[in-house]
This record gives C-alpha cells, sequence and structure tokens, in this order.
C-alpha cells in the first residue's frame, strides 16, 4: 500500500514539471542544470547564505550558555538549548544602576512608538491632502522646503530643539520624545501621501465638490477609504523608522525613559562587568524583532515603503 | 503643524549656523569669534581623521553597494524562481536598525570567538582578520556591516529601475546578437541614469550621517581610528560641552549634503513644471 503522503508528493511533483515543460513557450528549450542556471543560483545562493548568515549566529548564540560560548565557534548549533540569556536579557540585564532588564526599554519603545505613528500619520496625511488638492498661495514653495527638509542631517536641528522641549518643560519624557518624532516624519510622510493623492484622478475630486462635499468631507468619504495601501506603506515606514531610531532617544531622553535601542546599546557596550555574549545576542534580537515582524509580515508594501522612506534624514 | 516643522527645521538649521560662529561652550551664547570655531575644526587631529574615514567609507560604500546592488538586482531578473524568497533574504538587514547590525557584527567580528577564530581552528592558525581592534582596518569592519545592512535598499531600487526598462530593448539587442552584459552596460545602465542618481543621492546622505553604526560597532575606537563627523558633533555637544564646535562641525555637515543634494533637486525638479 502506498500512503496517502507519498501519493500526493508525487502528484505535485509531476504538476511542477509539467508547469516546468510549459513554461518558457515558444522559447528555445532549456536545460536546467545549464551553466547560466547553475551560475545565477549559485550566485543567489552564495550571497543569500552570506546574508542569513548573521541572523542564524544570533539565534544560535543566544540559545546556548556562556561555558559552551567559549569553547565552541560561533557558527555550531547549540549542544544544550537555553532559553536562560532570553530571560535574562528581558529582565534582569543591567544599564548603569538599573537591572530589570530590556523590558523597559521594550515598554517605552511601545510607548514612544505608539501615538508618534498615529500622530504624525493623522497631520501628514491632511497635510498631503491639502498640498495635492487645494493648491493654496506658495503651495510649491512648501513643497520644495519639504524635500530640502527631508534631506537636512538631524545634526544641524537637535541642539535647537533641545532647547524648544527644555522651554515647554517636556525635555528628558516620552511625551519629549513622541513630539520629535512627529515632528520630524512630517517631510517624508507629507510627500508620500502628497504623491499618491495627486495621482488620485481630478475628476473624482471635482464630482464631490459638485454634490457639496467640503474639505473634510471629502478627505473623510474619499481620500482616505480609497487610500489604505498608502496608509499602511507610511505605517510602516514610521513604525520601523522610529522604533530603529537611536539619535533621538539618546538626544532626547534620560535612563528612565530610554527607548529599546539606547537601552541595547548601553547593555552591550558596558564595559563593567564580565561579558555575557548569549545576553547580549538575546537582547539584539528582541530589539530586532518587532522591524522583523513588521517586514515579514507586510511583504510587498515594504518594498514600496523604503523607496520613499530612504530619504528620510 | 506642518508649519510647525518648517519653523523647526528652518529656524533650527539657521540658528545653529549663526550660533556656530560664536564662542558658546556650556551654553550659548551669541558672542561672535568668526570662523575661530572652523579655524580650530579643521586644525582638530580628531576631525581630520572622522572625515577621512567618512570619505573612505563613503566612496567604498557607494562603489560597492551601487555595485553589489546592481548585479543582485540583474541576478534576479533573469526570471528566475523563488525570486521573491531570494529578495526577502536581500532586503530584511534593511529593517533591523543600525544598532542592531553593529552589535551583530562586533560580534561575529569578535577576534576570541567570531570569524578569526573559527578559520583558525579549520587548522589556518596565522590567518588574522580582525578589524574592530586594528586601527588600519577598522573601517572596513563598519563597510561589512554597513553593506550588509544597506545593498537590499539598493537592490529594491535598481530592480524596479530594471523593471521600467521595455522588453522590446532585450529582445532588439538578442536579435542584433549583442551578448548580454554588454546589452546591461551599454544600453540598460545609461537607460537607468535617473534611478542611479536617486539612488546615489539616497546613499550619499546616509552616508553623511553615519553615526548608529559606529557608536553601536566600534564606538569610534580604537583610539580614534572609526571616528566619523556626525560623532564629533554629538560628543562635542553633549559630552565635551563645547558648543560651538557642536555647532561648527555639524555646519560643515550640512554644507556636505548641500553640495550632494542641490545640484540633484536642479536636475529632478527644476526647470521643469511637473507633478512628482
Amino acid at each position: 500500500m502506498s500512503n496517502p503522503a507519498t501519493l500526493a508528493v508525487t502528484a505535485a511533483g509531476a504538476d511542477a514539471a509539467a508547469g516546468m515543460m510549459s513554461d518558457p513557450r515558444g522559447a528555445r528549450p532549456r536545460k536546467i542544470l545549464s551553466r547560466r542556471n547553475i551560475f545565477i543560483y549559485g550566485t543567489l545562493t552564495v550571497v543569500a547564505l552570506y546574508y542569513l548568515l548573521p541572523l542564524y549566529v544570533m539565534v544560535v548564540t543566544s540559545l546556548k550558555g556562556m561555558p559552551e560560548i567559549r569553547v565552541g565557534n560561533v557558527f555550531a548549533p547549540p549542544l544544550e538549548i537555553t532559553f536562560e540569556p532570553w530571560v535574562k536579557a528581558w529582565a534582569k540585564a543591567c544599564t548603569g544602576l538599573n537591572c530589570d532588564g530590556l523590558s523597559r526599554g521594550f515598554w517605552n519603545s511601545v510607548r514612544i512608538t505608539v501615538p508618534s505613528v498615529i500622530i504624525s500619520i493623522a497631520i501628514a496625511s491632511i497635510n498631503g491632502y491639502a498640498l495635492a488638492n487645494w493648491r493654496f498661495k506658495g503651495a510649491n514653495l512648501f513643497f520644495t522646503i519639504l524635500i530640502v527638509g527631508a534631506f537636512i542631517p538631524y545634526q544641524v536641528m537637535i541642539y535647537p530643539v533641545v532647547i524648544i522641549l527644555r522651554e515647554l518643560g517636556v525635555y528628558g519624557t516620552l511625551t519629549g520624545l513622541v513630539i520629535v518624532h512627529t515632528i520630524f516624519g512630517m517631510p517624508i510622510n507629507t510627500l508620500l501621501f502628497r504623491n499618491y493623492f495627486a495621482s488620485v484622478p481630478e475628476e473624482l475630486f471635482k464630482a464631490a465638490r459638485v454634490d457639496g462635499a467640503g474639505f473634510w468631507g471629502i478627505y473623510f468619504r474619499i481620500m482616505m477609504p480609497m487610500s489604505l495601501p498608502i496608509f499602511v506603506v507610511a505605517m510602516i515606514i514610521q513604525v520601523t523608522g522610529i522604533w530603529n531610531d537611536f539619535l533621538f532617544g539618546v538626544v532626547y531622553t534620560k535612563p528612565e525613559t530610554y527607548p529599546m535601542t539606547v537601552q541595547l546599546n548601553n547593555i552591550v557596550n558596558s564595559v563593567q562587568g564580565v561579558k555575557e555574549y548569549n545576553v547580549n545576542m538575546a537582547a539584539t534580537i528582541i530589539t530586532g524583532l518587532v522591524p522583523l515582524l513588521v517586514y515579514f509580515i507586510s511583504g510587498k508594501l515594504f518594498v514600496r515603503g523604503i523607496a520613499a522612506g530612504a530619504v528620510k534624514g | 503643524m506642518i508649519f510647525t516643522a518648517l519653523v523647526v527645521f528652518l529656524g533650527g538649521t539657521i540658528w545653529t549656523i549663526v550660533y556656530s560662529f560664536t564662542n558658546s561652550k556650556l551654553l550659548p551664547r551669541l558672542r561672535f569669534v568668526g570662523l575661530d570655531q572652523y579655524d580650530r575644526l579643521w586644525s582638530t587631529p580628531r576631525w581630520l581623521a572622522s572625515i577621512e574615514n567618512l570619505f573612505i567609507y563613503g566612496i567604498l560604500s557607494l562603489i560597492l553597494s551601487l555595485l553589489i546592488g546592481f548585479i543582485l538586482a540583474a541576478l534576479l531578473d533573469q526570471k528566475i524562481r523563488f525570486e521573491d524568497t531570494f529578495r526577502t533574504i536581500f532586503l530584511y538587514p534593511f529593517a533591523l536598525s543600525f544598532i542592531v547590525t553593529g552589535l551583530v557584527w562586533q560580534w561575529l567580528l569578535n577576534p576570541d570567538f567570531g570569524v578569526q577564530s573559527v578559520v583558525r581552528s579549520l587548522g589556518w592558525d596565522s590567518f588574522t582578520f580582525n578589524p574592530l581592534y586594528d586601527q588600519r582596518i577598522v573601517i572596513y569592519g563598519l563597510l561589512i556591516a554597513g553593506l550588509w545592512q544597506g545593498t537590499g535598499l539598493v537592490m529594491c531600487l535598481m530592480l524596479a529601475g530594471l523593471r521600467g526598462i521595455d522588453e522590446d530593448i532585450w529582445k532588439a539587442a538578442r536579435v542584433d546578437g549583442i551578448p548580454m552584459w554588454k546589452t546591461y552596460l551599454f544600453i540598460v545602465v545609461p537607460m537607468m541614469r535617473p534611478v542611479f542618481i536617486t539612488t546615489l543621492v539616497i546613499i550619499a546622505s546616509g552616508i553623511v550621517r553615519l553615526y548608529d553604526l559606529v557608536v553601536a560597532q566600534t564606538s569610534g575606537g580604537p583610539g580614534h581610528a572609526s571616528e566619523v563627523p556626525a560623532k564629533y558633533v554629538y560628543d562635542y555637544m553633549f559630552a565635551a560641552q563645547n558648543l560651538g564646535q557642536g555647532f561648527a562641525a555639524s555646519t560643515m555637515m550640512l554644507l556636505s549634503v548641500v553640495i550632494v543634494v542641490v545640484p540633484w533637486a536642479y536636475l529632478e525638479f527644476g526647470g521643469r513644471d511637473r507633478r512628482v
């Protein structure tokens, strides 16, 4: 008796073979193992392995005990899997005097990222909409300044912002950092939304106006529902950007309000004590987990977002 | 709100430039000293080292990431199977922060446990690859990590560019019997000029801001061998309490970005009135 699983596999194999045969329709038939294919797939596989290597090393290191790390090499899989380093990184790792692990940084980052993303996208989408559809006086100048603003290195603006935040009394607080992220996320997101809304046919907009819809009516009833993808793209850019930010975190917060990246750097690069490489790697993975999840879930939309997001200062 | 952003951007930038001409130390003060800060800046060895590092890193990173990114994109564009899988793998480092990137590579390049020790344990005892503790090659250690993180982005931009090339061009080239590499080099690449320029500007403006990676991977060391301008700015503003120096250095950073961006913006947006 052949078991059903094997049957299914053979069937799938036959299918694939059939697909392959009918695939290059019309062109000259190709050998699967041609020199060209070996070259292409070989190169791509080698490069892919190189790209995956650090992720692999991170994971295996974080699952080993310290004695094993000291004797083995970094590429060897763990002999004895232990989750101790993960627990320690999350709840007990020390930064300076605090020994409550990365969890604090994680929650700080969550409390920074969520409001910043929501506020900046809300504002940027309305701005983009206004720029694209309600051409006011000086809209072009405004637009140019935005593009230029996206390229100015942050270093030129960080100190004046310190003064502003101090005057507002929010220097060193999470609120302060949320304001900073909202403001600095503005150019790129406004650009993104403006470009998207500019591609919406004008007739649609005019028809809505004839029907008596106003500024907000058009925005909420027409523009927003039909531009969900761009909202998702903006969210991807903002979530990964804000989560990964280091400079603003280190300049505008205090140890209690450090976001995750800053805390991670302090844990790993602290000079006191014995270096616990497994805990460090566990902490590194935990920090990278949120953007990685966003990346793997969002797929193609991420690709679309990066082309726009890359300009970000 | 957007006006606030503009006020902060323009106001902040102008403020910094103005104060870079003062002798502010711990607190910003309006006592002008002309170009003193810039004089001092350009005679500080650490700043000169930072600029040199940025140049080496920048030029190599530009060339290599364009080259590798383009080759990967060209390979992916051969109507291959598993294209999505490969693309996902090449791009995932880009989702990670520079801090994570720097720390991973710090671990991989660790002389006692990382690549060097593994190669040695395979029998090649004299193998030496220790970029993070060797002043002469530390910048290449950063480069490896930086390329790992950023090439995926270049590949994606290039792939988008390649997909925009008309199929007929390929057919015509094949009919004329032009070898593939020649088609790429002499037909496709020139056609993709705008994509190359945009990518170039994006990479270049990212290079000028290089900061997190250095902080995480080497902290500027050994010695000052991997210092970069952005780190100089931060250290002088917030650690050395020498604001004037920090302002002058950041103004220089702005200047370098302006040199890169303005010609591009002029080419891209100037002259023609079109919706971007």
